[in-house]
């Protein structure tokens, strides 16, 4: 069974803080879910479908429910992929919906690791207890930062990347946050300024990591004959697919990710393919996750993503693929650590035609959003989204 | 320039009943590796559970010590540290730490060997490598 086109996304909001210092992680929930249903003009007590993952505080869906005062769920969700998680809710919320599980879907993400002052990218850390992985990576200083610049540094061996060609994903994004009144980062960077920027961990620089942001974001999906009531752009869901990449028992290969697979899933339902794509939201952690994820979405061939992404082919009204309008993730924010919300919610502000106008591709109507979350280097999820205005 | 190596604290590893035997193995100054009994073939992380087969048919046996390196960064921290995955000569290649030496010169594909490092605490060592 497909679920092409069996639901819609109705609601979208972004939080506009980046440091929450005086807000609760549980009340920036409750704003953005407001927020969101403010946008599709549905009422709270319709909510009959909440999905959000193990980043919301407690046992997720049993004190956000309670938190949010939702008395009508009778589906709940809280898989966590980590970042890409968002992504994949929307998929799962269709799925729900097609089945006659639910009708009115609101999926949340919100946090504040700014405000608490975490050190995301360059301390290790563990992601839970009992993790069977830990004791065989924990002691060797595994970070966020590393377990990607892996992937980097086997990148460049291979295929012969190069820090430039990194600095062009970077140098795409601030294009675009500067116009984006509420990005971190909205200064027009170079290519030298990127390469010439400290390094963290090689070959990956200070501007090729994505900024640390506070806040969130929420989506409500429905069902057709419910969008078709709202005073919204209609946007469907046309494909999702989602899948997990790891270190293969030791048979490790870095130069690929879970892309290879969620993609094709994504593009077999939508009954698209990579060229029919006008916009694309792409998980932006770090430089080289974008150059992986193009590749194996199909944008361009293995190994020539970094000439795909050089020269501002990424850039809005100047290049052929148009990514991460907002400035994404390496300018304008990565609420929680945690990117998929964003990505959906800019390819929806695409597809309505509500991006900046300086941003806005002319007559967009198909869009891509996809999502790692996890180390790229160790194990990590895959989404991918195909949206369609209609 | 050149970024020596520093002989970083390292944190105590928290081991749990199934891996026992592997970290026994680092106390004893051996790095094992696990092996599927139903196939023949190395696997690595250690686990209790054949990762091709989900059997338990499976052993730690020892590893020469020798490989090389697979991809590497250098965490450019206060006292910078060496991540990497080293292929060993068994085929598998495992996440950890290149040590005593100059960080600035490694490359991929450069032949590397064990070598242990203790832990804080009383934990077992880390298993590490170093240019051969």
């Amino acid at each position: 069974m497909s679920t092409n086109g069996k639901g819609y996304i109705v609601g979208a909001f972004e939080h506009p803080t980046r440091k929450a210092d005086n807000t609760s992680v549980a009340q920036l929930h409750a704003e953005v879910a407001y927020g969101a249903l403010q946008d599709a003009g549905i009422s709270k007590d319709d909510v009959d479908g909440f999905f959000c993952t193990g980043a919301a505080p407690g046992l997720g869906p049993l004190n956000m429910a309670d938190y949010l005062g939702l008395t009508k769920l009778k589906h709940l969700d809280s898989t966590d992929m980590g970042g890409c998680s968002y992504v994949m809710h929307v998929g799962h919320a269709v799925e729900a919906i097609a089945l006659g599980k639910c009708n009115i879907a609101l999926i949340t993400l919100a946090g504040r690791p700014r405000a608490e002052a975490m050190a995301t990218g360059t301390a290790p850390r563990s992601w839970g207890v009992n993790v069977p992985d830990d004791p065989f990576e924990i002691v060797y200083g595994r970070t966020v930062a590393n377990a990607y610049a892996l992937c980097a540094m086997r990148h460049m061996y291979e295929y012969g990347t190069t820090s430039e060609q990194l600095a062009w994903i970077k140098v795409a994004a601030s294009h675009h946050a500067q116009h984006n009144p509420h990005a971190m980062l909205p200064k027009v960077v170079t290519v030298e300024d990127v390469v010439n920027s400290p390094l963290v961990s090689d070959p990956l620089h200070r501007l090729d990591c994505c900024v640390i942001s506070d806040g969130g974001g929420a989506l409500i999906v429905t069902r057709p004959e419910i969008a078709k009531s709202l005073k919204r752009p209609l946007v469907k869901v046309k494909g999702h697919g989602e899948a997990t990449k790891n270190q293969n028992a030791g048979y490790t290969d870095l130069t690929y990710s879970g892309a290879v697979w969620s993609g094709p899933r994504a593009f077999e339902e939508a009954g698209v393919t990579p060229k029919d794509i006008q916009y694309a939201s792409i998980y932006d952690s770090f430089t080289i996750t974008v150059l992986i994820q193009l590749e194996d979405l199909g944008f361009c061939k293995k190994g020539e993503g970094g000439k795909f992404v050089a020269d501002g082919n990424l850039i809005s009204g100047v290049g052929k693929l148009p990514f991460n309008t907002d400035g994404g993730g390496l300018c304008n924010n990565h609420p929680a650590n945690r990117g998929g919300m964003t990505k959906v919610i800019e390819a929806v502000r695409q597809l309505r035609h509500e991006a900046h106008p300086k941003v806005q591709v002319p007559g967009c109507t198909l869009a891509l959003a996809h999502g790692t979350g996890g180390l790229l280097g160790t194990r990590h999820g895959s989404a991918t989204v195909i949206l369609e205005r209609e | 320039m050149a970024t020596m190596a520093f002989n970083r604290a390292l944190p105590e590893i928290k081991t749990d009943p199934t891996n026992q035997p592997f970290f026994d193995g680092a106390r004893a100054g051996k790095l094992l590796i696990g092996k599927c009994n139903d196939t023949g073939k190395f696997f690595w992380y250690p686990r209790g559970c054949s990762p091709f087969t989900l059997s338990n048919n499976i052993e730690l046996v020892e590893a020469k010590g020798t490989g090389s390196i697979y991809t590497f960064t250098v965490m450019r921290t206060k006292e910078p540290y060496c991540v990497a995955y080293v292929e060993l000569d068994e085929g598998i290649r495992v996440f950890t730490n290149i040590v005593d030496c100059d960080l600035d010169s490694l490359k991929i594909g450069q032949k590397v060997k064990l070598v242990f490092k203790p832990t804080q605490g009383d934990g077992p060592p880390a298993f590490m490598f170093t240019p051969a």
